[in-house]
Order: C-alpha cells, then structure tokens, then sequence
C-alpha cells in the first residue's frame, strides 16, 4: 500500500506510477469551475492566489452540504477537463498533484511533465466513501460560492489512483 | 372526477428526491455484484467493491452515494379522469425538490442562467418537467437525480436512414469511447431514435429511467440492447476507465416513428448509480 503524506517530497512524486494506487494523507485544497474562474482573476488584478501553491495539492470537488454530525459531505471528483485551460499556469506556479477524474489534454499532460507534478484521480461516485476521509475542514476563500469554495481539508488515507505519472505514463486505455 | 390536492404531490416529489441518493437500488447492487465477480483480481475489481462500500457507508452516514446530488427530472403522467386541487402542480413539484435538497444535505447544483451570470438558485430548483396527459384515473410520477459528469458526455447525431443500424451501433459506440472515464463508468446507456431532434432525446431520457434489466418489449430492441451491452463492454474501458470488462451496466432504447428524411439518434449517457423511482398517486 503507498502512502503519501503532505508536505509533498519530489523523491516520492517521482516513484509513482501510472495505475498505482495511494493513500494520501495531510492537505488538500478544494477548487473546480467558479473558484478557478476567480483565482484567475485574482492573479490578474493582484498577482497572487488567496493560498501559497506551491507543493500542495489540488482536488477538483464540489462537496455537499456537511450534515450534522459528519466531518464533511460526500466529496468525490468532478471531471477535470473543464479545468484544462487554467491548470497549466497553476503548474508553473509550483502546484505538484491535482486529484480529479477523466482525460486531460495535452497542453495539461505536457506542463505536468516539465513540472514534475502528477495527475491523480479518484473514484467517480464513492462521494461519501471520499468524504468520510476528510477529518478536518476549512473554507479559505471565496466562501459566496458555496460548494465552489476553496476548502482546505485534512484528509486521511484518501484512496486515489496515479493517472499521468512524472515519466509520462497514461494510466486510461485511448 | 378524481382530485389529488398539490400537497400530496410535493410530499410524493420530495420522499422520491430523497429516497434515491443514499443507497443504490436492490437490483442496481445485485448487477453490480455480478460484474465484480467477473472481473478479475486488480483493479477494476477493486473499484466496482469500492462502490458497493460507498453504497453502505452513504445509507450508515446519510450521506449521499455521489456529491452531485444532480438536476431533477420528474416525468409526470396524469390520467385525465384526475384533477389537481389546491395548488399549483409545477410549484408543488419544486417545492418539493426544494424541501428534499434542504433537509437530505443534498448539493444544490442549479444556476439561473446558462451564460449570463450563472448564480446559483440555491434550493436546486427548478426542475425539468414533463408532463404526459393519459386515459385513466391516477398520476405516475417518475423522478430522477441526473447527475452531469454522465450528461456532459452525451450527444445527438441525425442519421442518414441509409446508415440504418450499423450507423446506430457505431454511434452508440463512438460516443461511450468519447465519454471514457469522464462520465464515471460503469455506466448506463439510454438511447433514442427516431421522432424529431429533439424528441429523440426525450426519448433517450425515458430510457433512462427503465430499471436495470427492463427489456424493450420489441425483440428486436431487446436483441440490439443486449448485443450493444456486449460490444461496450468489450471496448475494455472498464471501471473509470482504467481498464476492464464493465464498461457499462445496461442499455436501453426507446423508439419513435420518424421522416422518411432522416434517423435521429440520441445517446443520453448516466452513471451506475441510475438514480430513479416511481410513485403512483392514486
């Protein structure tokens, strides 16, 4: 079973494989559509994101609502190619891992090469399964957008299977 | 003339949003069972058991199966001997999808306006509705959570009648390999043909709503149905697309009379968990 824990080490980065399956542990920040849109434009007026992305990871989710006495709602990925146009400026600005789910074109595939950074994805429609292993939850930016919010979430052997892996390897049959 | 009041509609509306998103049917886990076992030991295997784990730890911890709590469809089928009182009919369903998505925590994914501003409605409303009118005395509400990673990936083609039913398979099949892993597989595969453009969706969103092991009453349907399932699953997209024999769950069709001009098929896409049930108001 892999293992990996955050702060995220380039050694252990570089030891994934496409079709490993890992267990990460530690934290992960939350954005999909609206959060990317306005990140963008954060960048645009101020020249800095609302949280330092260097070496951190980023998981395309929408959660549901927390119900009470849960730690979080059901979590699972949304389909990352929506995502593709913004992703590779967030690579040259140090993000190393994004947890999603489905293809990624090339320019995405290409910046993740020379960035040393992977793609990872979880399983579409275990949301409850997934977000029983968010221990800990925090919004941090752009809170109006509820579920499009940026959380920041502690998360405990959160299953996710390497997709593109720092050699290149495509973990998907095209 | 029989009377069904709004109230009891939205009660119906709101009991049937939230009795789909916390377990997978019976028969949806009992298909599911049997792909698991014929897969082989790896990771595809892992996967559909992982699923099925997802399924109990959701009903334990009321949570729901999948965060995308979906638009709601609600396919109503009103019997013309009924009438409905006190109220409205349209606003007894989206209070009822209203209520549903407050207390079940259910994500509310609906925004107002597909391209100018785009906020969010907040209650998960309004819902697509349709409305059938038929002989007898009672309604059949038909409601279903669609989820949209699955509708992303689906997609509308006007055949030629000469493509007959080559161009339907290869059309079906060309657009399960576009959708791969982004839809969610394993999936399930409503399709349409025939009516007009858009009836031919309507039709591939009925289809949708069959379950799981519904056969269309055509054996000639039925016999494409089941051949499509084969050859889908023989493409070895697999669970998430990362390989393996169950690429999808099921295929249904549904048929209409059409133009001498043309063969429009539709291929509306849905994830395993085929969040749907039926209630009778009588």
């Amino acid at each position: 079973m892999i293992q990996i824990t955050t702060p995220l080490k380039q050694e252990v980065l570089n030891q994934l494989q496409a079709g490993d399956l890992v267990f990460i542990s530690g934290t992960v920040y939350t954005a999909r559509d609206a959060a990317h849109k306005r990140m963008f434009e954060d960048l645009n007026r101020s020249g800095s994101l609302p949280f330092d992305i260097r070496n951190q990871i980023l998981y395309y989710v929408g959660p549901s609502p927390t119900p009470p006495g849960q730690n979080f709602g059901s979590a699972g990925p949304t389909t990352a190619s929506r995502m593709d146009v913004y992703t590779p400026t967030l690579l040259e600005l140090g993000l190393k891992m994004i947890i999603a789910k489905g293809y990624r074109n090339d320019t995405v595939k290409q910046s993740l090469l020379k960035n040393q950074a992977v793609y990872l994805v979880a399983i579409g429609g275990a949301g409850a399964m997934l977000g029983k292993c968010v221990k800990n939850s925090e919004i941090i930016a752009y809170e109006e957008l509820g579920p499009e919010a940026i959380y920041k979430l502690e998360v405990e052997n959160f299953p996710a299977i390497v997709c593109w892996d720092t050699k290149g390897n495509d973990a998907y049959i095209q | 003339m029989k009377k069904i009041t709004a109230e009891k509609i939205k009660e119906a509306v709101k009991e049937a949003c939230l009795s789909i998103q916390y377990r997978y049917s019976p028969k949806m886990e009992e298909v599911l069972k049997d792909y698991m076992g014929k897969e082989e030991p790896g990771l595809a295997k892992n996967i559909l058991k992982i699923l099925l784990e997802n399924s109990d730890t959701a009903s334990e911890n009321r949570l729901p199966m999948c965060q995308d709590t979906g638009m709601i469809v609600v396919r109503m089928t009103i019997g013309q001997e009924v009438q409905i009182v006190d109220g409205s009919l349209r606003e007894a369903i989206n209070q009822g999808v209203r209520e549903a998505y407050d207390v079940g925590y259910l994500r509310k994914s609906i925004v107002d306006d597909p391209i100018f501003d785009r906020k969010n409605t907040k209650d998960n409303t309004p819902a697509i509705v349709y409305t059938d009118i038929v002989d007898g005395d009672e309604i059949v509400i038909e409601v279903a959570a669609k989820g949209f990673g699955s509708e992303n990936m689906s997609a509308l083609k006007m055949c030629k009648p000469s493509e007959g039913l080559n161009g339907v398979r290869q059309f079906v099949l060309e657009t399960v390999k576009k959708a791969g892993p982004n839809a969610c597989p394993p999936l399930i595969i409503g399709v349409g043909v025939g009516g007009t453009m858009d009836y031919a969706a309507v039709l591939a969103k009925k289809a949708l709503f069959r379950e799981i092991g519904e056969e269309n009453p055509d054996e000639r349907y039925a016999n494409l149905e089941k051949e499509l399932l084969i050859e889908i699953n023989e493409l070895g997209i697999g669970p998430q697309g990362l390989g393996g024999k169950t690429t999808a769950l099921g295929v249904f069709i549904e048929h209409y009379p059409t133009h001498i001009a043309s063969m429009p098929v539709v291929v509306n896409i849905n994830c395993h968990m085929a969040r749907h049930t039926k209630v009778v108001l009588k």
